[in-house]
């Protein structure tokens, strides 16, 4: 291990797909009309036609979506057949997150249909938050029509130029015989490789236009090819320094939960045959068992003292489809200073970002990890107990320091702690087997992944990179229509919960029995938190002021409202929640002052995690975490 | 295939200058999506040339020269090859020799003794005249950077008034072609 590599990145081997006879033979077909036998064989539709009929082909069966002036053709379409369902939202970043929500619950890509203009611009925030989690999404936007194009029209927005940065890929289709191509192509570049969002901007014009329909093709997409087979050799590598390791820790991350349940299963198989502690990120929860005895809990800033202090100390970290955030890192020079550092991803640019690894491996997590298991077969490797005997103990240790553990007074007229609300939460629906949770962004958020078992991949929608207030309700309206008989479960702040409350209109209208549990303490909490850690307790406009009747509102759209004061009424209020068949809105009154622990202030390292309020940050870092976000 | 060579600990202050060729399809946009990368991502760009050098295929080649630490420049290589419509990503300064050029044109204003130095100096530097009148020329240079920079100093006393550069073009040296 001391003749280290620093930085080794082995890409992929070359997919034999790309071959140039395959590229020809496409451009003639899916351009159409150029080539004789494209003209003979492809259909005449009009644009919005052609949209409608790629989005069925592409195995959409639900979009997400609001009218307006520049997509009227498309609604008219839409109007005019049965096999695609389309989903009125109240604001189009619900759309998107709606979109999101359905396409993290089930693996497919999700779709949005919006307007030119102030359609595409509220879009954006929804937009961003599915690039930075890695979400496929396929954004259509209606655009002014072509020769209006650059003259300030009226519901006009340069949307191929403001989408540029917070996509994927984006087009503006300007020429409808490359319409079908596009439609197909965008679905391609949104689910393969690292996934991402994609927009299709289409001026109003070309929606009436006439043009030549193709079905999607496999080799088509010469365009874009990601590798998806990892290096061999380097994996026979890693397999080599993991069973050699003492102190071994996977590092898992949403990249497990985009590669799909075969991917964690995969991931199951191999933990196991190591005998290795596992930890996942925010985005990660679910690829393997919470509630497995070899799973630290989740990592990170509001993590685990026994997953950050495993990733500080460990020997041998492998990092499987997680990018080493600054939320997981903390402190990035001080981050796991002594260990070799595996990283399998999928995107080159994610190897090598922030932390330098060892090994870098391109290509599909799931795949890795089934080609590792092979290796560990066939090479006959087995971890003696002994070998990570020591590791355990540490483990063992740290565990027992409970970094979880809150005091909760259990008198039924005592004020609910946050923990404990989840935690009867979570005593109710344990036997459930079709849970869903969504959640907001803040203090909530960080509760819910600490204290709800996530044991199955797909069943944990939040938004990480992007931290985006407003997410659960939509989200949760998304994976509800995906899985129209599971219990779908939106934790929510008071605050979080008033920046898309307009979607309670949603899902009254398609009759989605959504819960919605406010963890309600009247602040901003997690910005509370940070003013009281960081900024000397000058509240600075973190109160929620002037707060809704959150029972009397859903009560006025026509949903079922609830409220749980005391501990004594906090069973009765979750049982009854359980029960309704409409939007429940469960307003929890919890307690103001708690705080999110354990917690790696900004520009602390792993071991330096406060575990409660009494516990004091260096006055270094306390200086040098002000500026991190 | 090792795409990135390894970065070590020692090198990662040192700032490098590195000459890096794309070969992406000429569509709309697709310019904006590598500048927008840089400024985006908070890179330095140094020098950007783009130019269509196949219209059957409709394939432009971008050449661009950045600086940043070993760590940066391989991350800019890494984002510039997940851009959609960029097939191909090639770093010159790490494969090994290559030629890079620039084209500049500069008008030197002037009469008597400063004029005829001007167009002694250009014929030292093979700096051809493309426009004269009885005051003033305009010569065109090609070299690499550096070469047009000394000519360009050496102008500023004789009567320089403006300059257009086009930025650096480059080519790997060998027998073999950029490959696909």
């Amino acid at each position: 291990m001391n003749a280290r590599h620093k930085g080794q990145t082995i890409t992929a081997e070359k997919s034999d797909k790309a071959d140039k006879s395959g590229q020809t033979d496409c451009a003639d077909n899916c351009h159409g009309t150029e080539s004789a036998g494209g003209k003979k064989t492809a259909k005449m539709m009009t644009g919005a036609d052609i949209v409608i009929q790629a989005l069925v082909d592409q195995g959409v069966e639900v979009i997400f979506g609001y009218p307006g002036g520049a997509v009227l053709p498309l609604y008219d379409a839409l109007f005019k057949q049965s096999k695609l369902r389309h989903i009125l939202v109240r604001h189009e970043q619900a759309a998107v997150h709606a979109a999101e929500g359905y396409a993290r619950s089930t693996g497919k890509v999700g779709a949005v249909l919006v307007t030119s203009g102030p359609g595409a611009t509220n879009a954006v925030t929804g937009l961003t938050d599915a690039l930075l989690d890695s979400i496929p999404v396929v954004c259509i936007t209606g655009q002014v029509p072509t020769f209006l194009i650059g003259n300030d029209a009226f519901q006009e927005a340069d949307t191929t130029g403001i989408t540029r940065p917070c996509t994927k890929h984006n087009y503006l289709v300007k020429d409808i015989n490359k319409l079908a191509h596009v439609m197909h192509e965008a679905f391609h570049v949104a689910r393969s490789g690292r996934p991402g969002p994609v927009v299709v901007d289409l001026p109003k014009d070309v929606q009436f236009q006439k043009g030549p329909y193709k079905k999607p093709c496999t080799d088509c997409y010469k365009v874009y090819q990601p590798k998806t087979e990892p290096d061999r050799a380097a994996l026979e590598q890693a397999v080599d320094i993991i069973a050699a390791a003492k102190r071994p820790i996977f590092y898992t991350g949403g990249g497990l939960i985009n590669s799909g349940t075969k991917a964690c299963e995969a991931l199951q198989r191999f933990a196991k045959m190591t005998g290795y502690p596992v930890t996942s990120t925010l985005m990660g929860l679910g690829c393997y068992p919470m509630t497995d005895k070899q799973h630290l809990g989740m990592l990170g800033m509001h993590g685990t003292v026994e997953a950050n202090h495993a990733m500080h100390d460990c020997d041998v970290m492998i990092a499987l489809g997680a990018r080493f955030d600054d939320r997981v890192t903390g402190r990035m020079d001080a981050f796991s200073p002594d260990s070799y550092k595996i990283q399998v991803d999928i995107d080159p640019s994610s190897i090598n970002k922030n932390i330098p690894v060892d090994l870098g491996i391109v290509g599909d997590v799931g795949r890795a990890i089934e080609i590792m298991t092979e290796i560990w077969v066939a090479k006959k490797y087995s971890v003696p107990k002994a070998q990570t005997a020591d590791w355990w103990e540490s483990i063992k240790q740290w565990r027992a320091i409970k970094c979880l553990s809150y005091t909760q007074s259990k008198k039924p007229d005592d004020v609910i702690k946050p923990q404990y609300a989840l935690e009867r939460l979570r005593h109710f629906t344990q036997d459930k087997d079709n849970v869903y949770i969504t959640t907001e962004v803040g203090q909530h958020q960080m509760w819910a992944a600490q204290f709800l078992p996530f044991d199955k991949p797909n069943r944990w929608m939040t938004s990480g990179g992007l931290g985006t207030m407003g997410y659960g309700l939509p989200a949760a309206i998304g994976t509800q229509i995906a899985h129209p008989n599971a219990l779908v479960i939106d934790v929510a702040g008071e605050a979080s919960i008033q920046m898309n409350i307009q979607e309670i209109s949603t899902a009254i209208q398609y009759r989605l029995p959504v819960k919605v549990f406010i963890l309600n303490n009247q602040w901003m909490g997690m910005v509370r938190q940070w003013q009281e850690l960081m900024h000397g307790e000058r509240y600075s406009e973190s109160y929620s002021e002037a707060l809704p009747d959150f029972v009397k509102l859903v009560e006025a759209y026509g949903g079922v409202g609830l409220r749980a004061r005391t501990v004594g009424e906090l069973d009765d209020v979750i049982q009854t929640m359980l029960t309704t068949d409409r939007i429940t809105i469960v307003d929890v009154c919890v307690d103001q002052r708690e705080n999110c622990f354990p917690m790696i202030p900004s520009g602390a390292a792993h071991n330096e995690m406060l575990l409660g309020p009494d516990d004091e940050q260096s006055e270094h870092n306390k200086r040098k975490g002000k500026v991190l976000v | 295939m090792v795409i990135a060579k390894a970065v070590k600990h020692s090198k990662q202050d040192v700032q490098e200058t590195h000459t890096i060729s794309l070969i992406v399809d000429n569509e709309p946009g697709v310019l904006a999506r590598v500048i927008g990368l840089f400024s985006g991502r908070g890179y330095n760009i140094d020098s950007l040339t783009a130019a269509e050098i196949d219209p059957d295929t409709k394939q432009t080649r971008i050449t661009l020269m950045c600086t940043g630490t070993p760590m940066v420049i391989e991350q800019i290589k890494n984002q510039l090859g997940r851009v959609v419509p960029v097939h191909k990503v090639l770093d010159l300064t790490e494969e090994g020799a290559f030629i890079d050029r620039e084209l500049a044109l500069l008008k030197v204003s002037g009469k008597g003794d400063k004029r005829i130095e001007a167009l002694r100096i250009a014929d030292i530097f093979r700096a051809r005249v493309v426009d004269s009148t009885l005051e003033s020329f305009v010569f065109e240079i090609t070299g690499d950077s550096g070469k047009i920079t000394a000519f360009i100093d050496l102008m500023k006393p004789l009567g320089l008034v403006e300059i257009a550069r086009t930025g650096v073009a480059a080519i790997a040296r060998g027998k073999d072609g950029i490959a696909e």
